[in-house]
């Protein structure tokens, strides 16, 4: 019988006695998924576009760590290719988010941050 | 003697509870910024998927559909013919995508489900998928040696039993159907639902328990 593949360790059943995980470990990869599934049902991208960017995106990570981290930025990476053909580009996704860090970075802990 | 400045200390504090969100949360947060802009998506939209997958929707839905399928023939005729219409009668909010089809397991088949593209899932009755269905590892060896999976997994499957695996879709995804467990004579629907568990309705998990 062959060594158990290392990376299916880490993805391990279940263990009965863990106790319960969030569904979700960060909320950004709630937010992902979210902005997928909301932007397919409202009709900006298609439920076959995103599965075939998303499997894409998968196997481009391929020699990543089979880890949820993983699967969560090829799923975030895919996400930010399908809104640039909905008309918001890489440019102004860099731009955007070197704003969030800007207003982040400014702004007092505690307080919220706004743009 | 010691000096005290103010702006040095704010500063200090800033920095020792630094609340910088990761690189992929920024990008996260400028896509949703951009997309609600836009009008693409509604803020109030997202917050309530999230709120619904995250604490609401979980295999209790489809624990629910496979017990009904146990007890009442009818439905489950409709359920193998077209599942995606049988389970209206359930009421279930959210959105699904797609088709569904219903598999059931007997004492001579066995299914499983993987998307070995990417991670179509029915999450829409079974809440969010789990970790590992995620992984290229199950993705890639679901389909290339089910039964060394299902060994992994508890389950050991008989050589007169076999195996289908079932590739999900963007379009078509699977939920198995469980076979009955003995021992769960005489128990309501309610009380039969919670004897199903995730696992069983994906097909890594078969022998469910007459009791829970």
């Amino acid at each position: 019988m062959p060594a158990p593949d290392p990376a299916f360790e880490r993805f391990a059943p279940d263990d009965p006695l863990a106790p319960d995980a969030p569904v979700f470990a960060e909320p950004w990869h709630a937010q992902v998924l979210a902005m997928a599934d909301t932007m397919i049902a409202a009709g900006h991208i298609s439920a076959i576009d995103w599965a075939e960017a998303l499997g894409a995106a998968l196997r481009a990570a391929s020699d990543q760590p089979d880890t949820p981290d993983t699967y969560y930025i090829a799923a975030l990476g895919a996400l930010e290719k399908l809104s640039a053909k909905a008309g918001i580009d890489a440019t102004q996704q860099a731009h955007r988010k070197d704003a969030w860090a800007e207003a982040y970075r400014r702004t007092p802990h505690g307080q919220p941050v706004t743009l | 003697m010691s000096t005290f400045d103010s702006d040095k200390a704010a500063e200090t504090h800033r920095h020792l509870h630094s609340h910088m969100p990761s690189d992929p949360a920024l990008r996260v947060k400028a896509l949703e910024s951009l997309a609600v802009e836009r009008g693409l998506v509604a803020p109030e939209s997202l917050d309530a998927w999230v709120e619904l997958y995250a604490d609401h929707i979980g295999p209790k839905r489809g624990a629910s559909v496979v017990a009904r399928s146990w007890v009442d023939e009818d439905f489950r005729a409709r359920l193998l013919d077209d599942a995606a219409a049988a389970i209206r009668e359930f009421g279930f909010e959210g959105h699904a995508t797609g088709h569904l089809k219903a598999v059931e397991n007997t004492k001579e088949t066995h299914n499983l489900v993987v998307c070995t593209l990417c991670s179509c899932y029915p999450f829409s009755i079974l809440g969010m998928s789990p970790a590992w269905y995620k992984s290229v590892a199950y993705r890639a060896r679901a389909v290339r040696e089910p039964r060394a999976v299902l060994s992994e997994f508890g389950v050991d499957i008989g050589a007169d039993i076999s195996v289908r695996v079932w590739d999900s879709t963007a379009e078509l995804r699977y939920i198995v159907i469980p076979e009955r467990p003995a021992g769960s004579d005489g128990l309501d629907e309610a009380a039969l639902a919670a004897l199903v568990t995730r696992n069983s309705m994906i097909g890594t998990d078969r022998d469910l328990k007459g009791t829970s």
